[in-house]
């Protein structure tokens, strides 16, 4: 068995994001990316798959800042290869990344191909279903669970309200994980550089990157909402009496405790 | 190109999805600027009862056993056949756990653009996407050929996309649909054993910030003197720290009580969409753009870890006074 991952890096939302001064795409100066969290799930849905049947595991990642990091990572995780696209990414959507990636991944002829359900930065749709179309093959996203029998993947797709359906797939597939079996393990950062030391990133060129597929945006510009909340302010105390007042307006503090 | 708006209406184990009313709102809202008609396009096997309430001038359905339940390839196969012989101004699906699946495999194939995430249409029919958990939105026209959009809940009410006049349905012939390779095995649900959060009127609920494990203790201290409970966003529950009975959310329940404290939680949108229906939100989070704030009736940035002590130490008082 052959698994892909494909990984890709998203601005960090804890930070401060601000719009280009041309007003159409996010300004990238001081953006801090991490690894898609749920790129992060897909690579320890593999590694998991890995750990029960003999699989190979191949994660490739187009080059943003940071992403040789992310990819000993998923090495000393227990990645067998990982592989990175270089190329300007700068103003990249996902309907090019597929094409691309699909062309990387006809090479490698895996029997599956795992990505994140979806990523905070997504336009043109999640990358996983333009990928599987890309390579003529099935996809199953909002994934929580993987096993392998032969040459079929039985998944979990999760509905809302926690309803989950059980689906057989015949492989090759690429399927969008939402959450894998288990959190995404911790690696010690002395294990990710010792990785660093014995293991090669095996870059990949991509050249001509076809964007098409996406209506083109005259306009981004930062959430204004016309309401928000009340904002309390001063010292925990301060802050703690007039929560109490609120719980009081609402009449939820005569109840009794249960 | 026809002008007309088509909606793929959503459903799941006899159940249609809210965001196909949603769909079927902003579909009319398009249909009305271009001055066509809105179609409804419903996939499934004897599921004509499901059009009964479906807002639109027609609906096109298409019966075979291989759509009973969605399976993305049976989809992508009709839902291109029939774009292409009707080739609409605009196809809306949702950006959910069937919508996303397909809308990205359908662009490819037809060499359609696709614009994710629309939460609403301006007046003159641009469409207002939100990125990056609700921080960012990104505005645009629709392409000179058909576009595909999903549909994020929140700039609609389900409501108007109801009708109490059935549509008038169409048949439309599905394509061959063999050696298809992905299969429906079966349906398993929640879990049942816990209290049922979308029942509950005090809910305490925690997110990322909490950190640890450990540290849910605060969440329960304050759960217990408010008389409440105790729930979570999906980075928590994926955690295994709390039951997914517990989850709020777009996979979990959608809650309304009375009051919702959220605790770290920064309000994307799979998150908020769950708890708008609350009568109070409480949001206690340091960053001040969290777009929880935005909902939120109350707000703090003040560290949790500095106020839930104190908060429970004063409710106490408060409830012996
Ligand atoms: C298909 C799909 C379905 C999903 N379904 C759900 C769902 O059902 N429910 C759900 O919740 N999510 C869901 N998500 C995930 C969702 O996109 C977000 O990732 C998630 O809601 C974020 O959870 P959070 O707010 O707890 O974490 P974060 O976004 O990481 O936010 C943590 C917040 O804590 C604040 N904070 C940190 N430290 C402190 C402190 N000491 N005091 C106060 N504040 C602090 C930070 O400022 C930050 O805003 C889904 C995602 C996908 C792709």
């Amino acid at each position: 068995m052959k698994i892909v991952v494909f990984v890709k890096l998203v601005p960090d939302l804890v930070e401060e994001l601000t719009v280009d001064p041309g007003g159409t795409t996010l300004d990238t100066t001081w953006l801090r990316m991490i690894i898609n969290e749920f790129d992060d799930h897909a690579v320890e849905q593999a590694i998991l798959l890995k750990e029960k049947t003999s699989t190979q595991v191949i994660v490739i990642a187009p080059d943003f800042d940071g992403v040789d990091e992310v990819l000993f990572t998923a090495c000393a995780k227990g990645a067998d290869q990982i592989i990175k696209l270089t190329g300007d990414f700068s103003s990249i959507n996902n309907h090019a990344l597929a094409r691309a990636v699909a062309s990387r991944i006809k090479i490698l002829q895996p029997d599956l191909v795992l990505t994140g359900v979806q990523a905070n930065n997504d336009i043109d749709g999640s990358i996983g279903p333009a990928l599987a179309a890309c390579l003529n093959q099935p996809f199953v996203g909002y994934v929580s669970g993987v096993t392998l029998e032969d040459n079929t993947a039985i998944v979990q797709k999760e509905y809302p309200g926690g309803v989950i359906a059980e689906m057989s797939i015949t492989l090759p597939a690429v399927l969008g994980i939402q959450a894998a079996e288990q959190p995404p393990r911790y690696v010690a950062v002395s294990k990710v550089r010792q990785v660093m030391k014995t293991s090669n990133i095996d870059e990949q060129p991509l050249d001509e990157l076809d964007n098409s597929g996406f209506p083109e945006v005259t306009r981004m510009f930062q959430s204004e909402t016309s309401a928000h909340a009340e904002m309390i302010t001063g010292s925990p105390d301060e802050i703690a009496d007039r929560l109490v007042s609120v719980f009081k307006e609402k009449g939820i503090l005569q109840r009794t405790n249960r | 190109m026809s002008q007309d708006i088509y909606v793929l209406i959503e459903h799941n184990q006899g159940q249609v999805a809210e965001i196909s009313y949603v769909m079927l709102a902003a579909g009319r809202q398009l249909a009305g600027i271009h001055g066509s008609q809105l179609f409804a396009m419903l996939l499934g096997y004897q599921a004509q009862g499901l059009s009964l309430d479906i807002a639109a001038d027609k609906l096109l359905y298409i019966d075979h056993p291989a759509l009973k339940e969605f399976a993305q390839d049976a989809y992508l196969l009709t839902l291109t056949e029939i774009i292409k012989s009707r080739q609409p101004r605009v196809v809306l699906f949702g950006n959910t756990t069937i919508g996303s699946d397909i809308a990205g495999a359908v662009s490819i194939a037809l060499g359609l653009d696709l614009a994710s995430s629309c939460r609403y249409f301006t007046s003159d029919g641009k469409f207002v996407s939100q990125i990056c958990g609700g921080k960012i939105m990104a505005e645009g026209n629709l392409s000179s050929g058909t576009t595909l959009l999903t549909m994020v809940p929140g700039g609609y009410k389900p409501e108007e996309g109801q009708s109490e006049h059935p549509p008038v349905i169409e048949n439309f012939s599905p394509p061959v649909l063999d050696n298809l390779r992905i299969k429906n095995i079966k349906f398993i649900q929640p879990e049942s054993f816990d209290i049922d959060i979308s029942k509950e009127s005090i809910l305490i609920s925690v997110g990322r910030g909490i950190q640890t494990r450990d540290n849910l203790e605060l969440a329960e201290n304050l759960a217990n003197s408010l008389g409440g409970v105790v729930c979570a966003s999906r980075p928590v529950i994926d955690q295994g720290w709390l039951p997914t009975t517990r989850l709020v959310g777009k996979s979990g329940k959608h809650v309304k009580p009375k009051v919702y404290i959220a605790l770290g939680i920064s309000g994307a949108p799979e998150h908020v969409e769950a708890i708008t229906g609350s009568e109070t939100i409480i949001a206690i989070n340091t960053d001040p753009k969290a777009p929880i704030f935005d909902i939120a009736t109350y707000g703090t940035e003040t560290d949790l870890f500095d106020l839930i002590d104190v908060l429970v130490e004063k409710v106490e008082a408060a409830k012996a006074s």
